[in-house]
């Protein structure tokens, strides 16, 4: 990988559920510190094309590119791949029966083989970094939506990923929550993180995208700086900021 | 009998199967009324009555089957009282089924939703009325796979009453073993009847079961 | 006729009702840790990927699930026989009775197993965990504690069972009660006080598996709550 090849691409790619085509040739890379943000109607594709970058759907033909992996590949390292990739989903996902600390301390003990004291204070590092310090005890029920999301959010920093997707992160929050998880992002961003991003926050994606990818019909229908969402140049862009959805 | 197997002694194992399947259902006729009083006087309002049927669910289900049989055909004639095998084996199935479908019956009665209770009570009906009339038709419909499950459990108890000596389907079998010494393969062939009887009755369970949907969504990711 | 109860003497042969107690547990412990390995292998086989283990331990769980434990006890007591085996009567009961607690644990264990949401997986896919990480830690400890109270109430379920390998038998408690009724002519007071006995046992088992829960999931003991 040089030093200027991007940290995620996708080329060409296809994917079908079945009969349905999901992915119609999509195209777009992130470049090492960028915030690429996914915006389209639902169905467009977008959580589809997200979870093939981390191989969590395999794709029919084009290549994808993410941190010299060929993800594409049949026989690729998955849990080399994943190392490099940090994932949050919409729904939390954290370890019911794990205290915060042991669900951040899982990967990096288990996958890195990192002394449990390193661990530890890798925890407590990553946690402090999403403002939840003092909740390395609780368990995740014993936290708000938007607690638990950024402390899905510290689990997947503690693995020291080279890129982070987030699928939609604060769409299964109350308004008043979603706030606090953007800022964590935002923090991130500031802090030279690539990021891949689908989200519905049409004034969160504005003000933190460096790309902006408009998803219609399985493909890339429109993209550019954050600029296009203030100025469209296709009508259905147009119609999808007008509407918000 | 003697010798081999033959004809006479599957005829004889269709008649112990028949009269498992007659113990069966008295059995869960029995049992099946004496739940029923026990579920509803589980959830009654009298404190007393609950402490009692509760107390007598966990005594039930706190002893084995087999004691409880014992104790109604030895325990019962060692006092005097004369008492047949399949008198003491339907008393036994009954007493012993009565308890766990109390306590199953109670589940489903006490899992039919809060607002429904209130509403009935808004209605001005009366606790009877409430029962009869809201209560028991939702309840009847959450019990029906958990109830059509726990008849494996009888069919598959009944085999006990050969203990007392009680000629059903498993007393046959050892009573043809005894002439044919081929215990092995009387016993798979017992099992065989036993099953064909009891998986019908599983799958339909759970169908029901499936049908009714188990309630927990999944959480699927975006 | 006038009822003339005589507990004295069955009483005085408590040392033997102490044997068959203790057997009795020892007949359940030993199934129950055979059963629970049996049962949860099964349960992971049914759901691995390959059809023909998938296969085989579908078999097994409805095998014995629908025949009656009285039938297995025999089928293993002279299957053993058959092929030459010579058992203790002891290890013919211990073993038909894990073989049988194995099929329900594997039932109840797969029920943990799908109440484990899809994301859970992901998540944990997502973190690089290798699959018998995934498979130990965000599978199997988890259904685990969701499914431990079912689990328990079958595991005292087959202690109180286990009064059925008195048929070929085996020394425990019911084993004990039918050698004292045929002593002493008091069946009604022996199978009173062996059903106390029984009954106190199950609460005995049920307070021991309420504390192994406190042990093993710190999560329920700091909550107070079911998974
Ligand atoms: N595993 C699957 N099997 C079959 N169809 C699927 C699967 N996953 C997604 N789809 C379908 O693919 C299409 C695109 O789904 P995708 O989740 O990528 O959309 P999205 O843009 O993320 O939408 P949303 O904004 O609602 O999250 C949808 O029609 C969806 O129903
Ligand atoms: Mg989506």
């Amino acid at each position: 990988m040089t030093k200027d090849s991007p940290v995620v691409s996708l080329k060409e790619v296809h994917k079908s559920f079945g009969a349905l085509k999901v992915l119609d040739g999509v195209d777009f890379s992130v470049g090492r510190g960028d915030v690429l943000v996914l915006i389209g109607r639902s169905g467009s594709g977008k959580s589809t094309a997200l979870r093939c970058i981390d191989r969590f759907e395999t794709i029919d033909s084009g290549e994808i590119h993410v941190c010299g992996h060929r993800v594409d590949a049949p026989d690729i390292d998955l849990r080399a791949l994943r190392q490099d990739v940090g994932i949050v989903f919409q729904s939390y996902n954290l370890f019911p029966h794990l205290t915060i600390e042991q669900n951040i301390t899982l990967a990096p003990v288990s996958v890195k083989r990192m002394a449990k004291a390193e661990a530890r204070e890798r925890a407590a590092a990553v946690l402090a970094q999403v403002g939840l310090a003092e909740k390395l005890d609780a368990y995740p029920e014993q936290l708000s939506g938007g607690q638990q999301q950024r402390a899905a959010i510290a689990r997947s920093l503690a693995m020291q990923p080279k890129v982070m997707l987030f699928d939609e992160v604060t769409s299964a929050l109350d308004p008043e929550l979603t706030g606090e998880v953007l800022k964590v992002i935002e923090a991130l961003a500031a802090d030279g993180m690539t990021m891949v991003m689908v989200t519905h926050e049409m004034g969160f994606a504005r003000g933190i995208a460096d790309k902006v990818v408009f998803m219609h019909a399985g493909k890339v229908h429109e993209t550019g700086t954050a600029s296009i969402l203030a100025a469209p140049a296709t009508p259905e862009l147009a119609q999808f900021v007008g509407t918000g959805f | 009998m003697g010798g081999s197997l033959n004809a006479n002694h599957l005829l004889f194992l269709g008649h112990g199967a028949l009269w498992t399947i007659g113990l069966s259902t008295i059995a869960l006729i029995g049992g099946g009324l004496l739940g029923f009083l026990i579920a509803l006087a589980r959830v009654s309002p009298s404190r007393a009555i609950r402490l009692l049927s509760g107390g007598y669910v966990q005594l039930i289900q706190g002893t084995p089957l087999l004691v409880i049989m014992f104790l109604g055909y030895f325990g019962l004639s060692a006092l005097g009282f004369s008492i047949s095998a399949l008198m003491a084996a339907s008393a036994s199935l009954t007493i012993y089924v009565g308890a766990y479908f109390g306590e199953i019956w109670r589940g489903c009665i006490q899992s039919v939703p809060k607002p429904q209770w209130e509403a009935a009570e808004g209605l001005g009906l009366s606790r009877t009325q409430r029962m009869i009339k809201v209560i028991l038709p939702q309840a009847m419909r959450i019990a029906t796979p958990p109830t059509v499950g726990f008849m494996v459990q009888i069919i598959k108890n009944t085999s006990l009453a050969s203990v007392v000596g009680f000629v059903e389907l498993a007393r046959a079998g050892q009573i043809i073993n005894n002439s044919l010494f081929e215990p092995f393969l009387i016993y798979a062939i017992i099992a065989v009847i036993y099953f064909a009887l009891c998986f019908p009755i599983s799958a339909l369970s759970r169908r029901l079961e499936r049908r009714m949907g188990n309630g927990r969504t999944k959480l699927m990711p975006a | 006729m006038g009822l003339n109860l005589d507990f004295s003497v069955v009483l005085e042969r408590w040392p033997l009702f102490w044997d068959g107690a203790v057997m009795t547990l020892k007949l359940a412990a030993l199934a129950i840790v055979f059963g629970a390995i049996i049962g949860t292998f099964c349960a992971v086989g049914r759901n691995s990927g390959n059809r023909l283990i998938a296969r085989a331990c579908t078999l097994y769980v409805e095998a014995i699930r629908n025949t009656p434990l009285l039938v297995q006890i025999f089928l293993v007591y002279f299957g053993l026989a058959s092929i030459g085996f010579k058992f203790s009567a002891f290890s013919v009961a211990a073993t038909a009775l894990a073989i049988n607690v194995g099929a329900y644990t594997a039932e109840i264990m797969r029920a943990g197993f799908e109440s484990i949401p899809t994301g859970q997986i992901e998540a944990a896919e997502g973190l690089a965990l290798s699959r018998f990480q995934i498979y130990w830690h965000v599978i199997l400890l988890p259904a685990t504690e969701k499914v431990y109270p079912a689990l328990t109430s079958q595991f005292v379920l087959l202690m109180l069972a286990s009064s059925v390998t008195s048929q070929i038998s085996a020394e425990e408690l019911t084993a004990v009660a039918n050698y004292i009724q045929s002593d002493t002519y008091r069946a009604f007071e022996t199978y009173i006080l062996v059903a106390i006995a029984y009954v106190v046992l199950s609460l005995v088992l049920r307070a021991g598996f309420w504390a192994l829960g406190f042990a093993l999931f710190p999560r329920r003991r700091r909550l107070g709550t079911a998974l």
